[in-house]
């Protein structure tokens, strides 16, 4: 691992979250390009958040729905 | 300014990912609940204060995290952490044996995340402490960006970015624990089964 890799990580999430731009993104997208250690670890880094994002979903209870429904109509009233 | 005959409308499509946040907020089904309806009721009081066009969704998020903040938090008995320990970057990779080699196509580190229950990523945000964990279902669960959480949590960006960075590391610490623990992830090398 060279000194770009260190670099590279430091900037992991700022590139992984769309906050990083310009040149920089630039400089960053091309060393995962050119360095494959760099580039899978950033793919497992990005799937990971896909994982979490996805098992923690929970379904809305139909009872919640209606029981917001008919507090915000009792306020019309 | 926005008017009240469009709120539920407008709002409704917004519940599932409110409900989701308020049960990792709270950690109780009867309290996610509740905060979801207050929620609800002070966003239609207040929704003349909401510009259209701007963004519904962290407008209601906001309201959601001031009212579990103001209200919920002191309801808890159980008193809580407040720091993470510090853990280095690509924790969860470099333990799945990451860096070592690199292969083409799906890699064996990716495959063990499939073992990963819906149940275990839930008890391993839900065992942040508050701070990190808010930043975290916000910024990966929710996908919302730094500058909108800052609004949302009313912190400076740099305390987003440094909330979100190292929440999310010590995710990956408590993910690989739970994963040794219930045989999911290789024991580290060296280390004897017993």
């Amino acid at each position: 691992m060279g000194r770009q890799c260190f670099e590279t990580w430091e900037l992991l999430y700022h590139y992984i979250d769309g906050e990083l731009t310009g040149e920089r993104r630039v400089v960053v997208t091309r060393h995962l390009n050119d360095c494959p250690p760099c580039g899978e670890a950033f793919e497992f880094e990005s799937e990971l958040r896909v994982v979490i994002a996805e098992r923690c979903r929970e379904p809305v209870p139909d009872a919640l729905r209606q029981r917001v429904a008919e507090a915000i109509q009792r306020i019309q009233e | 300014m926005a008017d009240r005959a469009k709120f539920t409308e407008m709002t409704m499509e917004h519940m599932p990912s409110l409900y989701t946040a308020a049960l990792r907020m709270t950690r109780s089904p009867a309290d996610a609940e509740d905060l979801v309806q207050d929620t609800y009721l002070k966003a239609y009081r207040g929704f003349e204060t909401f510009q259209e066009g701007t963004n519904l969704k962290a407008w209601l998020y906001r309201i959601l995290t001031n009212t579990f903040i103001n209200s919920y938090r002191a309801k808890k008995r159980r008193p809580e952490e407040t720091d993470i320990d510090d853990v280095e970057n690509l924790y969860l990779y470099r333990r799945l044996g990451g860096l070592e080699g690199a292969t083409s196509g799906r890699s064996a580190e990716e495959e063990v995340l499939d073992r990963f229950t819906e149940t275990d990523v839930k008890e391993a945000l839900e065992s942040l402490p508050e701070q990190f964990r808010l930043a975290v279902l916000l910024g990966d669960v929710e996908g919302f960006s730094y500058k909108e959480i800052a609004e949302i949590l009313d912190v400076p960006i740099g305390t987003v970015m440094s909330r979100l960075h190292r929440g999310r590391r010590a995710l990956q610490k408590r993910l690989y624990d739970f994963g040794r623990q219930r045989g999911l992830v290789p024991e580290p090398e060296g280390t004897t089964h017993g």
